[in-house]
């Protein structure tokens, strides 16, 4: 089990709620994990319902079995001072240079520099051991940029190497990309059954291929679960007459056949074709995700909507289907 | 038929048609549809008379191609079979390509070479986080000049939050034309006055620090780049500001897109206050994706209870009593005759004869074979009408619930921000790949009509 996984996605796939989800079932009997958010979204402290997160690990729950999931959102601001404060004392200077703008310029404008900080972080708490010589935490769960950005934002070494070829930014560079190549980490990548999700996906995983980051598993999202059978939808999509329909339906107490339930006939059906487009769509498309070797799996969508509870059944998922 | 329509429609054909409506901006979070919109709306623009430029940031391979615009060269391009009497032309912005056109226009031959082969341009233009949204900026101001089309329609690149667009390019724009920058510049620049002497040690102490922390050669690296582009630095700072002017001018109107869902509505929600307080024009909100039924009223309870009643029946009954089987038979042997058109009642018990023993011993087979109920389809994979029927209305069960979901979270944000005229666009099982489908979308945006 990599001790750093790195959860990305398409946006709109879910991969904030799939990283939780993460975290808290890695963290099931016993075990810490720390879950990082590295985009400043405060996507994590809205999904465990609590206020803003701040630069500071803090536990935001507890796990089935004793377990505590901590929390992070890395502010690349901060993380540079921490860094400078940690490699240079440079305390007051680095006042100075926020002042002047030099942290805006390292954090937001110098592409990799920031991505450096930000996975330099995640890394330093990957490596962290107690006075015991234990580690910090188990695992360490980062949400990560989506899909079309992840493989830039993990290749530091890449993006920097242009720029810092030598100096404390470079070798941090190197250290984190130790860490990334390594089989301590793990890129999972969250999709859903349609085709710019997947497609998205599949260029995700070459890209991450061509730059050796290990790449773990594919968690499609949201799955819709499967309601009419093939060969129910092969009977109902043009084999059923509408009036044998109509009268089940008055059968079963929905009014007359040729009233109230006749009229209910078309409508269902138009969904059923839907469906049917729908299902064969999905079929297809995962049939494209099988094709590229990694473990698959699939986490139900939740009938009514993501809450608390709802993050724990997909805990409860993950560890059923061997994730965690 | 879909959720009851959002009380204020919006009404999308009399934008498009307004001659004095030049620019429409579709901005949203990732994932919600924002480039299909965009699309969908230029078509109907151009198919309404219009001269229309679509800048689309990072469309789908399959929608570009639709369009005519599978290779990246950021020039616009005529898209062909548009119908009327408009023009419909699409580009794909490349941002990379953009930057080199802005340095290449602003400075001479040798300087631009140098600039363009400086290791901090290279890495800059290609991965700034903010350079994809003033690249775009630079391209809407750019086309807005050459007055070539009447109407512009923007897509806004995928950042992780809408408000991304507006901010980014500020924040270029300062940094380029900001303190650093000068800072950097300094020891070149001021070194030798004496006035200054006091200021130049700091200042020395200060890109000591820097280099500390860069390597020594990025930040000359970083110098020779601000050396490089000083003439520009005031024009980066000017055009940001006057893009930004461009977007709360008159004839500029922002659509913002979200799907029925919490994260992007709540967006949408954020984008609406940010353009109020910048007095940028809100136009409406595209709800994407939004579900609807033709029987919403068949609530999913009912629905859900006559199913069980359903599968309860053809799970036991059958088996039980050859006469109820005989009648379940005949609803069902119904179907393979022609006798429905008989003017019979509609519980239909007075004809079981005429579908005869074949289709009644079929069904009995059927019965048997999925007569366990839970699983369906395991035994001769061919399912009743029974079934059939109560899986028809598990599937509206589910429609019906999900409608309920979406109908809630836009009446949160109805309620909100009641001003907000909404355009809804209904879900489609599959993505967009050709002119058609542009079409139809365009239709339901403009079918909320008031």
């Amino acid at each position: 089990m990599s001790r750093l996984q790195v959860v990305s996605g398409k946006g709109g796939t879910g991969k904030t709620t799939v990283a939780a989800a993460l975290a808290l079932a890695l963290a099931t009997e016993g075990k810490r994990t720390l879950l990082v958010e590295v985009e400043g979204r405060q996507g994590i402290a809205q999904l465990f319902e609590t206020e803003a997160l701040p630069y500071e690990e803090r536990k935001i729950a507890v796990a089935p079995g004793g377990g505590e999931v901590y929390a992070l959102a890395i502010d690349p601001e901060l993380a540079l001072l921490d860094y400078l404060q940690m490699f240079y004392k440079l305390g007051g200077a680095g006042r100075a240079l926020k002042k002047l703008g030099a942290v805006d310029f390292a954090t937001t404008i110098a592409p990799g520099l920031r991505d450096v900080l930000l996975t330099g972080k995640a890394c330093e708490a990957v490596r962290r051991k107690d006075k015991q010589g234990r580690f910090a935490y188990d695992c360490v769960v980062m949400d990560a940029p989506p899909t079309g950005r992840i493989t830039r934002f993990l290749n530091v070494n890449d993006e920097v190497a242009g720029l810092a070829r030598i100096g404390p930014i470079h070798n941090q560079a190197q250290a984190v990309m130790r860490v990334l190549k390594s089989p301590e980490t793990s890129v999972h990548l969250v999709t859903l059954l349609e085709e710019m999700p997947v497609q998205e996906t599949v260029d995700g995983i070459a890209e991450l291929r061509a730059a050796q980051l290990p790449v773990g598993r594919v968690i499609v999202n949201m799955v819709r679960p499967t309601l009419l059978d093939e060969a129910e939808l092969d009977l109902g999509l043009g084999r059923t007459p509408r009036t044998a329909i109509a009268k089940t339906l008055a059968a079963a107490g929905l009014g007359g056949a040729r009233g109230a339930a006749g009229r209910l006939v078309d409508p269902l059906l138009a969904q059923a074709a839907e469906y049917a487009e729908r299902h064969a769509l999905e079929g297809a498309q995962r049939a494209v995700l099988a094709g590229h070797g990694l473990p698959l799996h699939e986490l139900p969508l939740l009938a009514d909507g993501l809450d608390l509870a709802g993050l724990y059944e997909l805990a409860a998922e993950l560890r059923t289907q061997g994730i965690a | 038929m879909s959720l009851d329509p959002a009380r204020d429609p919006l009404d999308v054909d009399a934008l498009l048609d307004d001659p004095k409506t030049r620019i429409v901006v579709c901005c949203g979070s990732g994932g919600v549809g924002k480039t299909t919109t965009a699309a969908a709306l230029g078509l109907r623009a151009a198919e309404r008379g219009r001269t229309v430029v679509v800048l689309t940031i990072d469309p789908a391979r399959r929608l570009a191609q639709s369009m005519g615009i599978d290779s990246l060269d950021n020039v616009p391009r005529r898209v062909k079979d548009v119908h009327g009497g408009g023009e419909l032309h699409a580009m794909m912005l490349d941002m990379k390509r953009t930057f080199d056109e802005i340095v290449e226009a602003h400075a001479d031959k040798e300087r631009a070479g140098a600039i363009l082969s400086n290791p901090f341009y290279q890495s800059l233009s290609a991965g700034f986080a903010g350079t994809q949204e003033y690249m775009a900026m630079e391209k809407l101001g750019q086309l807005r000049s050459r007055d070539e089309w009447d109407l512009i329609v923007v897509d806004t690149p995928p950042s992780r939050s809408a408000l991304d667009f507006l901010d980014a390019p500020k924040r270029l724009g300062s940094f380029l034309d900001g303190k650093l920058i000068r800072l950097l510049m300094a020891p070149a620049k001021m070194g030798g006055r004496a006035g200054m002497k006091f200021l130049n040690v700091g200042m020395s102490m200060m890109t000591g620090a820097l280099g500390k922390l860069l390597g020594g050669q990025l930040l000359r690296d970083v110098q020779t780049f601000v050396a490089a582009m000083d003439t520009m630095f005031g024009g980066f700072r000017k055009r940001a500001d006057a893009t930004y002017r461009l977007l709360q001018a008159p004839g500029t109107a922002f659509l913002v897109v979200a799907s029925p869902e919490r994260d992007a509505l709540r967006e949408a929600a954020y984008f609406v206050e940010r353009l109020a307080a910048d007095d940028m024009p809100l136009a409406g909100l595209v709800l994407n994706r939004v579900h609807g039924s033709g029987a919403a009223e068949l609530s999913a309870e009912r629905a859900l209870a006559a199913a069980e009643n359903l599968e309860a029946s053809s799970a036991g009954e059958n088996l039980e009593a050859s006469g109820i089987v005989d009648q379940e038979g005949g609803n069902v042997g119904l179907g393979n005759s022609s006798e429905s058109e008989a003017p019979g009642s509609p519980e239909a018990s007075d004809s079981p004869e005429t579908s005869g023993s074949s289709p009644s011993t079929e069904e009995t087979d059927s019965g048997t074979g999925s007569g366990s109920g839970s699983d369906p389809g395991a035994g001769s994979g061919s399912a009743s009408v029974e079934q059939l029927t109560a899986g028809l209305l598990r599937l509206h069960a589910e429609r019906m619930r999900l409608l309920a979901r979406e109908r809630h979270t836009r009446d949160r944000f109805t309620a909100l921000h009641p001003e907000v005229a909404v355009a809804e666009v209904a879900a489609l099982p599959g993505d967009v790949h050709d002119l058609d489908g542009l079409r139809a979308i365009g239709d339901q945006l403009a079918s909320t009509r008031p």
